[in-house]
């Protein structure tokens, strides 16, 4: 059993070993970056495509010539799924977080290498059932990323894509939450168990608290939707009636189940969805915590009400899965419990907000491209918020719940939020991965754009929802209603078209920097963490064979007396800090 | 390993670059041999969350489906399901004989009753799909009534996870005797012994659901 190696495997020594089945957690993350970098731009070429057609419903378009409402909705399923499964999941936590999480806290790898690589596969594997879809007959499943039952669980007759590539869906998400399950308990064993000496939770960087805590709410959530997902199989492939109800008459044919109920599998799926949208945020607030620290040269304002806010964050994340079914007629009781229960996550979301601005407050600013995209991940962290605020109000969401107002809100706090975590993490980390370092100045020519245009492409969003516009529609132009709305198409659809086209510099950055970049040298950004204590990139072990002592907490930068203004954690006590 | 594999790989996309030789680390720190071992009984109870998180999704569907529903019929539970119970029950007895001889180093007292234990696991598993043949044979499928399909599942979701439990069992009654596995052996013992007894419980509680609310 490799396992039994756990932590001290040697180095591997052939191609195949030592960047295919490699065990090595830096290699695994390399993966997972790549692989939600493969996802992210399909998930982004559905999006141009739906976009396209809402902007000109008559265009012909690649692949599709004239879009039908049904191939509408099978992009906008699959554009859904993959960007929350296969980048928003996967990047955040299992790609950075594997890659950073040992090196911070002072380990050789991940508490369960094999299991790591793993799970990395199955999530490839995952990938690729999930990429089938599209090739089957009928083609991908159109219920959503959410697959709404009945609709997703009566086979082909209900609509084209509900046969196999319904099927293909179901099962490829039961792959990927045992891959993510396998990841979560490898996390939180590697938080619990694999810290350097000295380096105490409480000094822990707060990337590891959110990774660690995003693990847990991974080990609870994953495991529910299997099993929903179990049960969904079933309905669909052995008769059963978990989630069909009876009476059910689609194309003037009766669906022969009965009993079912729609409303448990929404249940059961929001139990788990509510978390994964944290499951996609937290890593992303941890990076900003961290970026903002280390380039205001300030410690963390409040590190310990960070720490708490994260858990509470994710406490009550568990608890509100209802307020996603506001108009599925439950009891106003439920209805208010739930609703006060989300609007009771202000208050962290709050705490953690106001932290961030009191870090910057007063600070000596360094604007790195790592830096803007963290500020910018905290203005979307609270345009999104204050819009959820609103959803959180059944009276409220009642109306806007099936508006473009919801897509607005959820675009906004998980989608590009998180993605910006992601563009500062890897702004941030990359000299670290790959020893060199990204140009700054591309970097900055990739920031405004994007930054400018994200706002211009979700913030009509929120006004053509207010007007009613309802989501999901293919085309709003045929709707006698809807139409003085079409220019705001038009103008969100050019919107995302340059938007898109700013993501090349980014993809253009990255691959030239990997060859052409300057060399890094250990710790560029005069950072204190221990991962700019080993070579760009460390060593297979990390460390050399030795293990670090840590000696204070992650973000004393900026000590009185201090002979520089950042004091690394391995920075032994009565050595007056700043010796590196 | 900084030696490398010359090949035609970017110098950049080398992981095992660098040298190691300036770091400020002292050798030892937490790498010491009792730090692998800590890791599975970590391990092996975060596992258990996981899984009850399954079984509760699953058990919290089934109330919610009786409650809503007027077609649910309960299916007659085979009488073999207590002859089964009592076995995996017993087997929870003879792991954990099996775990205090090993942690005493009875070796060959440790291997008899890790070898009862692995029977009464497979017998378990035996009387299991006895169950299901005789409802076969009752004209009860899984898709015959709600009652039946959530029978099914959960019987067939903790079978699953009991043999798995089996092959850890096998696996560990093979293990060799050279000296350095020996800890290995005690802490992979141990983290299969908490799983052997958590799906006890969980039969006791999928049993107990199955017929007080049958």
């Amino acid at each position: 059993m490799a396992e039994a190696h756990a932590v001290a495997h040697e180095a591997p020594k052939g191609f195949i070993r030592k960047y295919i089945f490699s065990l090595d957690h830096k290699v695994i993350g390399i993966q997972y970056i790549l692989l939600a970098l493969a996802a992210v731009f399909v998930g982004m070429f559905l999006s141009l495509l739906m976009r396209l057609h809402l902007a000109w419903p008559n265009a012909k378009l690649p692949f599709y010539d004239v879009m039908t409402p049904e191939q509408y909705l099978a992009l906008m399923t699959m554009h859904g799924t993959i960007m929350v499964f296969f980048v928003l999941t996967t990047a955040p936590q299992s790609g950075f977080g594997n890659y950073f999480l040992p090196i911070q806290i002072g380990a050789a790898d991940m508490a369960f290498p094999t299991l790591n690589m793993l799970s990395f596969w199955l999530t490839f594997v995952s990938f690729m059932v999930m990429m089938a879809a599209f090739f089957v007959i009928g083609g991908a499943p159109i219920s959503g990323w959410t697959a709404y039952v009945p609709l997703s669980a009566v086979g082909e007759i209900a609509g084209p894509g509900l046969g196999w590539g319904q099927s293909l869906w179901v099962i490829s998400i039961a792959i990927f939450c045992g891959a993510s399950l396998m990841g979560a308990l490898n996390f939180i064993t590697t938080t619990l168990d694999l810290r350097a000496k000295g380096m105490s939770l409480m000094r822990m960087p707060l990337t590891c608290w959110a990774w660690f805590v995003t693990a847990i709410l991974a080990l609870l959530g994953f495991a529910v939707l299997l099993a929903a997902g179990i049960l969904l199989l079933l309905d669909r492939h052995a008769g059963t009636s978990f989630f069909i109800p009876g009476g059910l008459v689609i194309t003037e044919k009766l669906i022969p189940h009965e009993g079912g109920s729609p409303l448990l599998w929404q249940h059961l799926f929001w139990f788990f969805g509510h978390p994964e949208v944290y499951i996609a945020i937290l890593p992303g607030m941890g990076i900003t915590s961290h970026i903002l620290s280390t380039f205001a040269r300030k410690p963390i304002f409040g590190y310990r009400a960070m720490v708490y806010a994260i858990f509470a964050i994710a406490g009550l994340g568990l608890s509100v899965w209802g307020h996603h079914m506001f108009v599925s007629g439950m009891s106003p009781y439920s209805a208010f419990a739930f609703s006060l229960l989300t609007m009771s996550i202000g208050v962290p979301s709050a705490i953690k907000t106001f932290n961030w601005i009191g870090t910057l407050w007063g600070a000596q600013i360094r604007f790195t491209t790592a830096m803007l995209f963290a500020i910018g991940f905290v203005s979307l962290f609270v345009s999104g918020g204050l819009s959820g605020i609103f959803l959180a109000q059944p009276a409220v969401d009642l109306p806007l719940h099936d508006t473009y107002f919801v897509v607005a809100h959820f675009h906004i706090i998980m989608g590009v939020a998180a993605i910006f975590g992601m563009f500062g993490a890897t702004y941030y980390w990359f000299s670290k991965m790959f020893g060199r370092q990204m140009s700054e100045f591309l970097g900055k020519l990739h920031f405004w754009p994007t930054f400018i245009g994200v706002y211009a492409i979700f913030m009509p969003m929120h006004f053509i929802g207010l007007s009613g516009h309802p989501r999901r529609y293919a085309d709003g132009s045929a709707v006698e209603f809807l139409g003085p709305l079409q220019d705001v198409h038009y103008f969100m659809t050019i919107a995302a078209i340059v938007t898109m086209a700013a993501q090349f510099i980014f993809v253009f950055n990255f691959f030239w920097s990997l060859r052409k970049g300057k060399k890094a040298e250990v710790n560029p950004w005069e950072a204190t963490t221990l991962e700019w204590t080993v070579p760009s990139p460390p060593p297979h072990d990390n460390f050399g064979g030795r293990y670090p002592t840590v000696y204070r907490g992650p973000y004393e930068y900026s000590v009185p007396g201090a002979a520089k203004d950042f004091t690394p954690q391995h920075t032994p006590d009565g050595s007056g800090g700043g010796v590196h | 390993m900084a030696g490398k594999a010359a090949t035609a790989e970017p110098e950049v996309l080398d992981m095992g670059g660098g040298s190691t030789g300036d770091l400020p680390w002292e050798p030892g720190g937490p790498g010491g041999s009792a730090l692998p071992q800590r890791v599975y009984v970590t391990g092996i109870w975060l596992a258990l969350a996981s899984i009850l998180m399954f079984f509760t999704a699953l058990t919290s569907a089934y109330l919610v489906r009786q409650g809503i529903s007027t077609d649910w019929v309960p299916i007659e539970l085979p009488a073999i399901l207590w002859a089964n119970t009592a076995v995996l029950l017993g087997s929870s007895a003879t792991i954990e004989r099996a775990r205090r001889l090993l942690a005493e180093g009875r070796l060959e007292g440790f291997r008899r009753w890790w070898g009862f234990t692995t029977l009464l696991g497979l017998l378990f598993l035996v009387g299991q799909v006895l169950v299901w043949n005789e409802l076969r044979a009752a004209g009860v499928y899984v898709a015959t009534n709600p009652s039946s399909s959530f029978f099914y599942v959960l019987t067939a979701a903790h079978g699953v996870h009991l043999l798995g439990g089996v092959v850890a069992l096998l696996y560990l009654g093979r293990w060799d005797e050279s000296r350095e596995h020996r800890a290995g052996r005690t802490t992979a013992a141990a983290a299969t012994t908490v799983y052997w007894h958590f799906l006890g419980v969980i039969w006791v509680g999928v049993f107990l659901l199955l017929n007080l609310r049958g």
